[in-house]
């Protein structure tokens, strides 16, 4: 997957490393490395690899993370402008 | 399936599974009723002995029923009690995919239920190595991929998905063909109509097939602007192909006609790839359409006055 990052800086994701306990779920769970965990305490690695997904808030037991989950689709996103509702998109 | 067409109908139904000889020390593996998710599943475990259990996602694959909520926390509780795996397994454990975090609170599901959640491997063909390997990933095993295959594979659902709106517009561009210093004339509207109908053919597969084939060597980061240079080069090959529309303006109008569409083709394409945030997709957006707009009906405004200066 690298060098497929998209853009820059836009990640919603944020961690508290002063409530990480260590677990290492959140490395285990994101598809796109973007986390390290060593000595107990979880680091973002590249945060431009995140696509808020929500999978590593989804499991941190002591909500260290935090991201705003949703789907990476133009055209859910052109229907939640219009509808003025959350996008949603019709993946299947 | 991929071609996107009756997808809905492709479902199994909800419930414990057993493949083998499973018995009370089996693995518990965990799935979406979708078939496609299922059957790559099940073909991985053969010869081997285990419990297949199956959430109702209503059909849809793993990754985006858990970006839904439906392959979620509840309904993974809900059908573990429903199948009173308690009493026959003797383990307290339960193998999700990977991809199904996003709707899975692990904690939460021992808490309500006392089962553990390890999650698995992204992909079915890695899951019998991780449980040989005593439930350990290999490097790899746990990030996603995007080959030229698999994004080569999606392009047909997006060719599909833009039949509807290409069927209007050709609708549309035939009767503005026609329109000329004689008001209107059907011959100019057939012949007229078709080359416009050829130009946005050009560009859906440019920002459908082409884009998406190339994605990792066109330069840039945003989905719009690899579409835009993409459509550009793809006019210049029609425009070279098509002797007729030679000269300044329908050229172009061509290359602007070809680039928009392509762009704003390739920009829905965010959608179908493992890796794009719905924050960055939507800053694209806002950059990329009000370009995508305006080289449109720029492209309409020179090719309907083109009509007038012939
Ligand atoms: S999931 Fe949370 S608690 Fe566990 S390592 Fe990651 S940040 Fe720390
Ligand atoms: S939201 Fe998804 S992609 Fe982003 S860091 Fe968390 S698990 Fe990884």
């Amino acid at each position: 997957m690298r060098g497929f990052s998209y853009l820059e800086g836009v990640s919603t994701l944020r961690l508290d490393p002063g409530r990480c306990n260590g677990c290492g779920l959140c490395e285990q769970v994101c598809p796109h490395d973007v986390f390290s965990v060593s000595g107990g305490k979880a680091a973002v690695v590249d945060r431009d690899r995140c696509m808020e997904c929500g999978a590593c808030a989804m499991n941190c037991r002591p909500a260290a993370i935090s991201v705003t989950p949703g789907v990476g689709c133009a055209t859910a996103i052109i229907g939640g402008w219009i509808s003025g509702a959350k996008p949603s998109c019709g993946c299947a | 399936m991929r071609w996107g067409i009756g997808r809905g109908s492709w479902r199994v139904a909800p419930g414990l599974y057993c493949v083998g000889e499973a018995g009370p020390g089996s693995p518990v593996l965990v799935t979406a009723n979708c078939k496609m998710s299922f059957d790559a599943l099940r073909r991985e475990l053969d010869g081997v002995d285990a419990w297949i259990l199956v959430l109702d996602t209503a059909g849809v694959n793993v990754w985006c029923a858990a970006g839904k909520g439906t392959f979620g926390t509840g309904e993974l509780v809900r059908r573990v009690r429903a199948a009173r795996l308690e009493r026959l397994v003797s383990h307290r454990r339960l193998v999700l995919p990977q991809l199904g975090a996003p709707g899975v609170a692990a904690h939460r599901v021992r808490e309500e239920c006392g089962f553990t959640v390890t999650y698995g491997p992204v992909r079915a063909k890695d899951v019998l190595r991780f449980m040989e390997n005593g439930m350990k990933a290999e490097p790899g095993m746990r990030a996603v991929t995007f080959t030229a295959m698999e994004r080569l594979s999606l392009a047909p659902v997006e060719l599909v998905g833009s039949l509807k709106p290409l069927a209007w517009a050709s609708a549309a561009l035939f009767l503005l063909g026609g329109i000329g210093p004689g008001i209107f004339s059907p011959g100019n509207a057939w012949h007229r109509g078709a080359g416009a109908v050829a130009v946005c053919v050009a560009g859906i597969l440019g920002g459908a097939a082409l884009t998406p084939l190339l994605l990792p060597w066109l330069p840039g980061r945003a989905f719009s602007a690899k579409g835009a240079l993409v459509g550009a080069v793809v006019a210049g090959a029609f425009l070279a192909a098509d002797g007729t529309s030679t000269g300044a303006i329908p050229g172009v109008a061509t290359t602007l006609a070809v680039s928009g569409i392509s762009s704003f083709v390739a920009m829905n394409f965010t959608g179908a790839t493992p890796f794009t945030s719905p924050s960055g997709v939507e800053k694209e957006m806002r950059r990329a359409i009000p370009l995508q707009a305006a080289s449109a009906v720029l492209a309409a405004a020179l090719w309907i006055g083109e009509a007038f200066i012939r």
